[in-house]
């Protein structure tokens, strides 16, 4: 039995060897950073040669880096904390901005899942009251990039504050906080070769942050609890080795190549937008994508039916329905992720699998039946 | 919290701890601080016959600043009239020890302990001097 | 000789300090160790192996900490630690059932963060009874009884006091809490693995529980939720829909496994790892006591954890003692607190006063601790204070027979 292939890095991504290293070391270390003592003191210090590493990475300064549980904490602290009476999200968002705050108001998205710009510059002048715009730097199923100097210019004009998902986005496109403009962003470590368990809220000097949760005045008490040293050192070390970006788009552009020269009437879903060069979102017309995800995993090769956080359950997606992609043919869409240590060799074991499954179900009569 | 080396100098090796006889007429104590707040300082000053502190003593319950603080000026007003050494400002503690900012407290206490020994020294002397009965000699400090 | 012993090099100080964190004993990060590497897969991808191995993980693991407590392992949700299930535990049921319920009954020496939670909560329209504690740090159940009303949505004590390591009696409050049809929610984080805990018998409804503070990792929880009869709450954190929707995000397959790996090993043991613990800490108190005067223990020497001592060396000042033992890293209050000035809320709270509030040391003893350990810390303890009290004038004035209280002191 040969090695899998590892295919579903936005799912999670494996911790880099040297990650790996600064975790160990850390755990085995051990010490309170909040004690005075010299073992709080090394903890401590670990957790701010980290910030410093992050807020590289992202163009902030470390004092707008506020460590988290990982990018959903991170979301939720941005949506509840920002104490803006009015929040507006874009479709196309993950559940963890989507479900964060039950009044949000949603933006629409047009066929390639950009945020419709005009709608929501609409929005923004229907109400006076303060709001909080959240839009995601890149979509976790697509791999869309959205225009976020755009939103940010639409939200200062009516005097709105920004947050940006930047979850998939970091590690693999440049990520430049103070650029951006905007208020909020938030990280996840292990969607870029970091640990799961760790991420951050990078939040702008004087934008306004309610703390959702209480306790010890860890984080400058922007979040509450005794620091995952071991995973914050992880982190930092994976925003050191992703500083140097991820170049795995020619790997992604000759898979897409090669799948629709296979199937000419696979759809790449968002193929007309400015996308992450890891992410393809494609459709093989008439194969369930449970059927692709399965028939795959026996040949060793693991991808994804869309986001993997729906706790297993495999549902239709909603940002391919926000995209107006219909029902029968989101449900064929598979999403293959690349990372830090996708090979060549990796790309064509998929095509050859993909290009198997092709030829036996796709052309049989009864995956004609059950597409019709 | 890092200490500068100075400061560390002065909690470890601190000069001058002890007691000098407080009804020596000499002897200036000032007693500053509150056990409730954590920081008491005993500082005595002894003062000869030419108008010169020849001697200073602490006693300290505190946290490694004050110790630092009351040891470092102690140090300071040996050889100093009383007139000079009144204007030892907390700030000059401060810096010389690098003492950072939750701990600048300790300077003001040890400024307050100089002005409390100054004061009683002046207090004696001025009860001393009061009757100012001829023939009555100043008594020299024994060394 | 231990594993620790080996990885704490000769220069490093003596980690006495294990109520603020405990290393990571090395049989959990062995056990963690497959996750990072290999079998490093998100829990919550149905469609591939990496994601199964990793659930199977998880899964375990919840297992084992549910066996620490006596839980049904699907009673346990993962958290990122104490300071969340906390507040999850306590906001979430407040706010589940305001509509009926509007009272919380808590003590004064909870953690800060129940504390800060239950201040919030009262900030929203909650009321709160903060009971106070008897000298010896520990609830009078009378008044715990006569403060919980039929308006009492969650009484919430914890199970063992960081600072001073005292016991509540936790079946008692259970029993009271069961009667009066509040929720009895405790904030085990310092308890769990320490002493037996057993969420049937005890009645308890809702159990906080951290990683780092029984040989895990940091960054992981966990919080017992009572399915029969079922306690419910609202999510603090929305999303994905992990954790039957208690708590989303995904999970840290790694942490989650050594949290479940270090419950097994403290499970396992417990009883002889009490009885060594006590010894050492028995050991430790004679040596001083046999040395220094004016010494006293703060809170219940008998309802506590063996690995606890909170001591005020009379006359001499915590922090000054802290900077003079520099071979043992030990704390001056909880750890989240102690690069504050202020005295410890806790000690406050048993009545001891200010003054000797500000003499006191927090030792925390645990598995790596060795006997050698202790006989070189007692040694080092003694040095300093006497040193210490050499140099105090409040000692000076004690050896003089003056009463400090009779002076005035300035405040300052």
């Amino acid at each position: 039995m040969s090695v899998s292939v590892y295919l579903d890095h936005n799912a999670t991504s494996p911790p880099r060897p040297a990650v790996l290293d600064a975790m160990v070391e850390a755990l085995r270390m051990g010490g309170n950073p909040s004690s005075v003592h010299r073992a709080g003191r090394n903890a401590r210090g670990r957790i701010e040669t980290a910030r410093r590493s992050v807020a590289t990475l992202v163009g902030a300064l470390p004092a707008e880096v506020v460590f988290t549980s990982g990018g959903t904490e991170a979301n939720n602290l941005a949506l509840t904390g920002s104490g803006q009476p009015r929040v507006l999200v874009s479709a196309v968002e993950h559940d963890s901005v989507l479900k964060a705050v039950a009044a949000a108001e949603i933006v629409p998205v047009d066929h390639d899942g950009i945020v419709d710009l005009s709608a929501l510059e609409r929005m923004l002048r229907e109400a006076s009251e303060p709001a909080l715009v959240s839009v995601m730097l890149a979509n976790n199923e697509t791999g869309v990039l959205q225009p976020i100097a755009e939103v940010v210019r639409l939200a200062r004009t009516a005097g709105a504050l920004v947050h940006c998902d930047a979850v998939q986005g970091t590690g693999k496109v440049t990520v430049d906080f103070h650029g951006l403009g905007v208020d909020y962003l938030s990280l996840s470590a292990h969607k870029f070769g970091g640990p799961t368990g760790v991420g951050a809220l990078v939040v702008r000097d004087g934008a306004p942050l309610r703390a959702d949760r209480r306790g010890g005045g860890q984080e400058r008490y922007r979040r509450a609890g005794t620091e995952n040293v071991a995973g914050i050192a992880g982190f930092g070390v994976a925003a050191e080795a992703a500083a140097a970006g991820l170049d795995v788009a020619a790997l992604r552009d000759r898979l897409e190549v090669e799948l629709r020269r296979i199937a000419p009437d696979a759809v790449v879903h968002g193929a007309a937008a400015t996308r992450l060069g890891n992410t393809t979102c494609i459709s093989m017309p008439g194969v369930k994508a449970e059927t692709q995800v399965m028939a795959l995993d026996l040949a060793g090769i693991c991808i994804s039916a869309g986001a993997a956080c729906s706790s297993g359950k495999v549902g239709a997606s909603t940002v391919l329905a926000a995209m107006g992609v219909p029902a029968d043919e989101a449900a064929t869409a598979i999403r293959v992720s690349l990372g830090w240590n996708t090979t060549a060799d990796d790309i064509e074991r998929l095509i050859a699998a993909w290009r198997d499954l092709y030829v036996r179900v796709a052309h049989s009569d009864i995956a004609h039946a059950q597409a019709a | 919290m890092t200490y500068s080396p100075k400061l560390i100098d002065h909690y470890e090796n601190p000069r001058n701890i002890g007691s000098l006889d407080k009804n020596d007429e000499g002897v200036g104590t000032g007693l500053v601080g509150a056990p409730a707040c954590g920081d008491v300082m005993k500082l005595q000053i002894k003062v000869g016959a030419d108008g010169l502190i020849e001697d200073a003593k602490f006693k300290t319950f505190g946290c490694g600043s004050a110790i630092a603080s009351s040891s470092l000026v102690t140090e300071w007003v040996k050889g100093k009239t009383i007139d000079e050494a009144e204007t030892i400002k907390n700030t000059d503690i401060a810096k010389h020890l690098a003492l950072p900012p939750v701990k600048i407290h300790c300077s003001v206490l040890a400024e307050d302990a100089i002005k409390a020994a100054i004061a009683d020294y002046r207090a004696k002397s001025a009860k001393k001097d009061e009757p100012v009965s001829e023939g009555e000699q100043v008594a020299v400090p024994a060394k | 000789m231990n594993a620790f012993t080996q990885i704490r090099r000769n220069d490093q100080p003596i980690y006495l300090d294990y109520q603020a964190t405990t290393p990571v004993d090395p049989r959990v990060l062995e056990a963690m160790m497959p996750y990072f590497t290999h079998k490093f897969g998100n829990a919550h991808s149905r469609s591939h192996s990496y994601g199964w191995e990793a659930e199977e993980g998880v899964e375990q693991a919840r297992a084992q900490v549910a066996k620490l407590i006596g839980a049904d392992e699907k009673e346990i949700i993962y958290t990122s630690g104490a300071t969340e299930s906390n507040n999850l535990a306590i906001k979430g049921v407040a706010e589940f059932y305001k509509d009926r319920r509007n009272h919380i009954v808590t003590t004064v020496t909870e953690h800060k963060c129940v504390l800060d939670t239950c201040r919030h909560l009262e900030q929203q329209g909650f009321t709160v009874t903060y009971l106070p504690v008897q000298k010896n740090g520990l609830v009078d159940l009378e008044q715990l009884r006569a403060a919980v009303t039929d308006k009492t949505v969650v009484v919430s004590v914890m199970a063992v006091n960081n600072e001073i390591g005292v016991i509540q009696p936790l079946a008692e409050i259970g029993k009271i809490c069961r009667e009066k049809g509040a929720f009895f929610h405790t904030d085990a984080a310092q308890a769990a693995g320490k002493i037996p805990l057993d969420v049937e018998a005890m009645n308890i409804d809702l159990m906080s529980i951290s990683g780092h503070k029984i040989y895990g990792p940091k960054g992981i929880g966990a919080l017992y939720v009572r399915r029969r009869p079922r306690v419910r709450l609202v999510a603090l954190i929305n999303g994905g829909g992990q954790e039957r929707g208690f708590r989303s995000g995904t999970l840290p397959t790694p942490l989650c496994v050594g949290l479940g790996e270090a419950a097994e090993i403290c499970m396992k043991e417990m009883d002889a790892e009490a009885k060594r613990l006590t010894k050492l800490r028995d050991r430790m108190l004679k040596g001083l006591q046999a040395k220094l005067p004016e010494i006293y223990v703060n809170g219940d020497l008998d309802q506590r954890i063996p690995g606890n001592l909170n001591i005020s060396f009379a006359y001499v000042e915590g922090e000054s003692l802290m900077m003079g033992i520099k071979g043992l890293s030990v704390s001056s209050g909880s750890a989240c607190t102690s690069a504050s000035l202020e005295p410890s809320y806790v000690l406050r709270a048993l009545g001891v006063e200010e003054e000797m509030a500000h003499t006191s040391l927090r030792i925390g003893l645990g598995r790596f601790t060795t006997e050698q350990e202790v006989d070189t810390a007692v040694d080092e303890l003694v040095r300093h204070v006497t040193k210490l009290r050499e140099m105090s004038p409040l000692w000076e004035m004690a050896q003089e027979g003056i009463d400090i209280k009779s002076i005035e002191w300035a405040a300052h």
